[in-house]
Parts: C-alpha cells; structure tokens; sequence
C-alpha cells in the first residue's frame, strides 16, 4: 500500500437486521403471498439476501382491495391537515432510521454508501417532507378550488434508486389523497419493507400503503387490476409502452418516466476541471444506472483530447469495489442480467469500430461488476450511442458548432435529459431551449429535488414527478 | 362527380347572358338558374380540397366523397384524404413546428386574434354552411359561428399566460436556479367531432396552435365544408404554411396511419365516438409513447367555457437547472 492509498473503511451492516424471509403488505399486516417466492440477491457478493414472497394475482387483487377500503372509509375523508401530519411524521422516521435505510440500500442494490447516505435516502426524507405540505394546501396549486384525488395508485418502480422511487411514488399520491399498491422491483424489495414496517410505526392507518413484492407479472396484474384509478411506472421503454397499451381504453390516469440518452454537451470555453468532474458524476453515479445519466459525451472538437485526457486520468482515480465502504464511488451492477446487458452492449460498440478504454482496475471476484468505460471514435449510428446501456459506459462524439450539437443531441427518440457546459449565459439558454428534454443541467449535472419537477419529452414518458407540477399525476384535474 | 362536370358544362354555355347574369346575385340555386335562356345568374360553387403545408392540393388519391345535408341533399363533393395525404401532412406540420414554437407567444397570440377576425369577417358563410350541413335554424347556426369566433379570442388571449401560470421558480435546497416552464409537445393529430361542426373543429385546433404545438386536423364527414372554409380563413390570417393541416374524409381511415405514426407526437381523440376504435388508436399510440387525450365517456358540451385543459394536454414541463456562484 503506497502512502497515498486508502484502508478499508467499511460502514457496519450490524445496524440492519435482514430476516431470511420477507412477506406481502396489505392492510397493514404483513402477510403471507400465495405466489411462490425468489431470492434478493447481493450484487456485491452475488449471495441470496432473503426469499421474498412472490405476489400472485389474487394478492394483488386482495391489496388492491386494502387500498380501496382504505381509500373510502378512512383516506378520502381525512382531512389534508391530518394526512400532511402522517407524512411529516414518516419523513421524520426516515430521517431517524436514515442509516439503517443507508445500509440496507446498499447491501440490495449495490451503490457505494457514499450515495445512499448522502443522495438516495436524504432526498427521500425530504420528498415526504416538502409532499407533507402540499396535502393541506392543495387547493393553492393552481387546479382549481378543489382539487380531489384519484383514488387507488397502482405503483411500479425500478431497482436503480429503489427507496427513491418508492418517495417520488408514495409522497405525492398520499398527500393528494389516494391510497396506494406498490410493487417495488424484484431485485430490490428489501428497503421498501423496511418502508412497511416504517408506515406501522407512524401508525399510518392500514391499507392506505401496500407493498406487493414480485417480477414482471405481478407489476402487469397490478397495472391492468380494473379496481385501479392511477398508473404509475418507472422503468424501460419497453415495458412503458406496454403499459401504455393494457391502460388505453381504461379510465386510468397514466404516467411514465422511462429510458434515456442524454447528451452531456461540453463547449469550448467550459472549465474543464469543472466539466471533467461533471462527466463523471453524469455517467459513473450510480454505475451508470440512470435514465437521466449523461451517457453521450458531446465534446467540441478543438477541446477534445485535452478533455479527454483530464477525464482518463480522473477516471483512474475513480475507486470501484464494496458498495459499504466508505471510500467507494463506483459500486456494483445490480444484477447478473444487466451485466449481461451492460457487457453485450459494450462487445457491440467494439464490434462497430468505437474505440473503447478503461482504467486500469481489478474488479472482485463474486458478484456483479462493470469497469468505468469510455468508448471515443463513436458515429451516431453506433448500437453504443442510440441504445441505453444503463451502465458505467460513455460514449463519446464530436461537434464544432451548436447547431450541430443540439443536432446530435436531439437525434434520438428519448428526451429525458441533457446538460450544457459553457461559460456564455447566452449560449446555455439558447441551448436549454432547443433541448429536447424534459430536465436540462447547465454547469452541472444529476442533481434532485422534491421540488423540481422530473420527467421526459418524447419516448421517455410523460408526467412529471416532483413539486407543483408533480401534483397533477395524483389529481383528478 | 357529375354534378361538378354538369355545372362546368353548364358554365360554358352562359357567356352570352352574362352581363345579366352577373347583375344578379340573388338568384335562387336549382335547376332553373341552369337553363341558359334565364337572366338569372348561375352561382359559382367552391371545390372543397384539403390543406397541407399552406397549400389546397386535392387528395393525391384523387378521390372524393358526396357531402350532404341530414335531409340526403347533395352539398358537396370533398376530398377523401388517403393514408399518403396524411404523411404529407405530418411530414408538412413537423416542418412548420420549429418556427411556429420558437415563435414569441405575442406574435401567436395576433395570429389567433387574426383568425377570429377574419372568421367573424365570413360570418355569413359559415353560418350558412353549419346551416346546411347541420340542418340548423338561423339563429342556432349563427350562435354556433358566434361561439367558435370567440373561442379563438380566448386562446388567441392564453399564448403569452399559459406559459407563466405553468411555470414555477422551485426552491431547491441548494445553490442552484432552478426553474420549470412549459415548452409545446410537438405534432399533434386532431380528431375533431363531427358536431358541432365549426365550434367542434375550433375547439380541439385553437388550443393545440395556441400552445406553440403544429396540427393534422381531421375533419370528419360533412365537418369537412366547415373546415375547408376555416383553412381559407387560416391561409389568410398570417398563419404560416404547415402549422395547421387539415384533412377531410374518414377518421377510421385515417386514425391508424395518424395513430402509428412515428414523427407525431400527440392525439387528440375528441372525435372518436366508437370506444373500440378509439381504445386501439390508443394502443397503437404507445409505440412512440404519444401524448393521448382520450374522447370523453359523456357527450361533451363544447358550448361550455373550455378551461385550460386542452391547452396543457399537449404542452411538456422542462426544467432547467444552474449553479447560483460568483
């Protein structure tokens, strides 16, 4: 070990207390699923966590029925006052418990503690916090003088930002007055049971949450349940878009926040230090499991091999390896199935004639890991600049002027996301406007608030989740 | 079809009476008005054509279809727009789509006033065609016209407020500026009702330009007298080519070929009274992830004050975010 190197310094998992089997949510009591079981898996160590139980469709139907009794006789007829103080009160616990919350995220989902720490569960204490407010002063958000709820939300989320996903789903519907079934992703269900158990403890009055733990059929049979009002889905293009066609016809309010290719547009006159640091967290948070993540570097020609030559050496610093140490920025892939994605797609870009670099890095043995990657020689029509890898994988293009660059950055059927590096005020807002995207950061990156609005143009999705804007999704308006 | 070549025949025969003829334009339509012996004159009827891209092509298909009045008389012939002239239309509202969105919400707001009032200019002909295609009284088609007049000035009102009422300046915990504002969602199809018919079709198009968004209108059945007129009222009103396209016809014709279209981005189903057809023009939409405003379970009352509802269907939030330093 040099002078400079690191110890170990991993955070303690004595705080959470994994039990080997997890059941089913609903009606406040934790109770049995009748669909079988599967295992939550390590990603780090590729060992089984827990069996979780499998919710059939009548589990779904029996939650579905939690939530609507829930909804008529207790939910609906609260006053907002009260459910804001509900929900004041979880953001409270969550803040209580926010290590634990830590921890537990890490070891299901394999991101560096560094993030769940200090991003993933901050933000979703204040996501329950700022959405506590908003349950008593609805009628001020712009929808009309009496703004009512939609009644049962059908819920589905993914496993990037599992806790996450669960506070920009559950906060919004409960302080506008539903109740809610959410199914959160197979391989991460582990911190939104902690959640259940969170809910017992602010006395949340049964059934206005339930959690039904399952794969892809138990999301589809939650989604096409008739006794559901609302929809709605994070997660793949793909699966958005058949979502998008079991709800057509129905009366169900639909929203979805699905995939991305944003392109991280760096200029000329832009700080390099300051843009290198901002690539780094646009492509390598979160391993790169972002929808939003800045996955096409659209670098001005003239700055091209300085600023690739900062981001080589600042990649080589980058610490890959036990999600619980503190020390790690680049964690592991949440499963083998999308090490297979993120590997196929990278063998491609290498078939297609893009260059592709790593650092040098040992990657451990057990469990699930991808090395931060950098393709350069990258066309347009590359399967490495159109698809979403959904990895720690940058591809990288070039432009000399803007009109090219909004160009190339438009060229693609997502719309979710972009940012802009430059100095000239003017250049950023006329770059912001002919962005395509739903969220545009200008000299900076993947950043999150519960009171920015989030959500995509085009083929990734519709809706918005966060702030006043968000309200809308969970409103009969 | 042989009702226009007999009046072109017809035509040609009465130059000799034509000074009188001409003198005369209060002449009753009907068979005697043909006979070129009468001092009345003949009227010079319109050929209903669509409108694409600013201009009045015929369908490419060259096809066309007998437009009558509910008693069964013969109004018209219009256009039956194919499956090509709907391409061609989108192909022409997605051109017009970066000019007409990047235009300043005040200038959209004078093209919308300008609308109204080269609508309210035409009155009488617009009511007379709501008349004959509805088969309403005198005073109902001239509400109807009123009512779709007046619904322009509303939005022509709305381009320079929607944005600020759906904008926000959100309090982020942190030192950033952060701020939401509503950008238009791109091509949108309109399917408009087929009654009312005027009021109808201004009530699903004004909100959609409104909101910086460019149309393909389809006008369906006899609505489509009605909206050829309204597009020479557009073609007059500083409109540019292409931000509004309209085509007349069939709505189970062209539903699909709109529905699964790639490079629209939006539908608009207030016109597809079948819950069938309406549910898989739905589904085809979620191949590109459309934005689908859904036809209303109830029969909807489009004399009502529409609201904003049709104004933000079709609009996307963006937010942009800066560091706040020295």
């Amino acid at each position: 070990m040099g002078i400079f190197d690191y110890a170990p310094a991993p955070e303690s998992r004595a705080i959470v207390d994994i039990k080997p089997s997890y059941e089913l949510f609903i009606g406040g009591e934790f109770v049995p699923a009748t669909g079988g079981a599967f295992k939550s898996v390590n990603p780090a160590t590729g060992e089984a966590l827990a069996e979780i139980g499998e919710a059939s469709a009548q589990d779904v139907d029996r939650a579905v029925a939690a939530a609507r009794r829930a909804y008529e006789e207790v939910w609906s007829r609260m006053p907002g006052t009260e459910r804001a103080k509900y929900l004041f009160r979880i953001a409270r616990i969550i803040q209580e418990r926010a290590r634990e919350l830590a921890v537990l995220e890490s070891i299901d989902n394999g991101k560096p503690i560094r993030e769940t720490r200090d991003v993933d569960v901050p933000l979703v204490a204040a996501h329950f916090f700022h959405y506590a407010g908003w349950a008593d002063k609805l009628e001020f958000a712009g929808y009309g003088p009496n703004p009512r709820a939609l009644g049962v939300a059908a819920q589905v989320i993914p496993w990037n930002f599992p806790l996450l996903m669960l506070a920009w789903k559950i906060a919004p519907a409960l302080a506008c007055g539903n109740t809610v079934v959410l199914k959160p992703a197979e391989t991460t269900p582990l911190t939104a049971l902690l959640f259940a158990e969170i809910c017992r403890q602010a006395d949340l009055p049964a059934g206005v949450v339930n959690i039904v733990t399952g794969a892809g059929e138990t999301g589809a049979a939650l989604v096409a349940h008739p006794g559901v009002d609302k929809v709605a889905f994070t997660g793949s293009t793909a699966v958005g878009r058949q979502i998008a066609r079991t709800v057509a016809g129905s009366d169900k309010k639909l929203t979805l926040e699905l995939g991305g290719k944003a392109a991280n547009i760096v200029f000329d006159d832009a700080p390099i230090d300051q843009a290198v640091e901002g690539i780094i967290d646009s492509i390598f948070f979160n391993q790169g499991q972002v929808c939003c993540a800045g996955s096409r570097l659209l670098v001005q020609e003239s700055i091209q091999d300085e600023l690739l030559d900062a981001l080589r050496r600042r990649m080589g610093t980058l610490r890959l390896g036990d999600p619980l140490d503190k020390n790690t920025d680049i964690g592991a892939i949440n499963s083998a199935e999308q090490l297979a994605r993120i590997t196929e797609l990278t063998a491609a870009g290498e078939a297609e004639g893009a260059e592709r670099w790593s650092p040098p890095c040992e990657l451990p043995v057990n469990g699930f890991w991808f090395a931060p990657t950098i393709f350069t020689n990258v066309s347009a029509t590359h399967r490495i600049a159109r698809e979403e890898i959904f990895g720690p994988v940058l591809s990288v293009l070039t432009f000399r002027t803007p009109d090219e660059a909004i160009a190339k950055a438009n060229n693609t059927p997502y719309g979710l996301s972009a940012g802009v590096w430059t100095e000239k005020g003017s250049r950023i807002l006329s770059m912001a406007k002919r962005l395509r995207a739903g969220v545009v950061w200008a000299n900076t990156f993947n950043k999150f608030d519960p009171t920015s609005p989030f959500g995509g143009y085009k083929e990734s999705g519709y809706g918005r989740e966060g702030g006043l804007h968000g309200l809308e999704a969970y409103l009969d308006v | 079809m042989s009702e226009k070549t007999t009046a072109k025949k017809t035509a040609k025969k009465a130059p000799a009476a034509a000074p009188e003829a001409a003198a005369s334009v209060t002449a009753p339509v009907g068979p005697e008005a043909a006979s070129p012996a009468s001092p009345v004159r003949l009227d010079v009827r319109k050929t209903y054509k669509l409108y694409i891209g600013g201009a009045f092509p015929r369908s490419e298909s060259g096809r066309s279809y007998q437009v009558t009045a509910p008693d069964g008389t013969f109004l018209a012939n219009a256009a039956l727009a194919s499956r090509k002239d709907a391409r061609d239309a989108v192909g022409k509202a997605r051109g017009a789509f970066s000019g007409w969105s990047g235009a300043t919400a005040y200038l959209r707001g004078q093209i919308l006033y300008r609308i109204a009032e080269m609508l309210e200019g035409r009155r009488a002909q617009f009511a007379a065609e709501v008349r004959s295609v509805e088969g309403l009284s005198e005073a109902k088609a001239a509400a109807e016209v009123d009512a779709a007049i007046d619904r322009w000035v509303w939005y022509a009102g709305w381009t320079d407020k929607i944005g600020q009422i759906r904008s926000a300046a959100n309090p982020v915990a942190g030192p950033f500026w952060n701020v939401s504002s509503p950008e238009p969602t791109g091509v949108v199809a309109l399917f408009a009702p087929e009654r009312p018919a005027l009021l109808g079709l201004v009530s699903v198009l004004a909100p959609a330009i409104a909101a910086g968004n460019t149309a393909v209108l389809v006008a369906p059945d006899s609505a489509a007298l009605p909206a050829v007129t309204l597009a020479e009222v557009l073609a007059t009103s500083d409109l540019p080519g292409g931000v509004v396209n309209i085509l007349t016809g069939s709505p189970a014709e062209l539903g699909k070929p709109l529905a699964e279209h790639m490079d629209v981005d939006a539908l608009d189903l207030a016109g597809i009274a079948d819950a069938g057809f309406a549910t898989s023009l739905e589904q085809m939409a979620a191949e590109n992830l459309k934005r689908v405003l859904r036809p209303s379970s109830a029969p909807a009352d489009w004399t009502q004050a529409p609201g904003t509802a049709r104004l933000t269907a079709f609009l996307e939030t963006k937010t942009v975010w800066h560091p706040v330093g020295a």
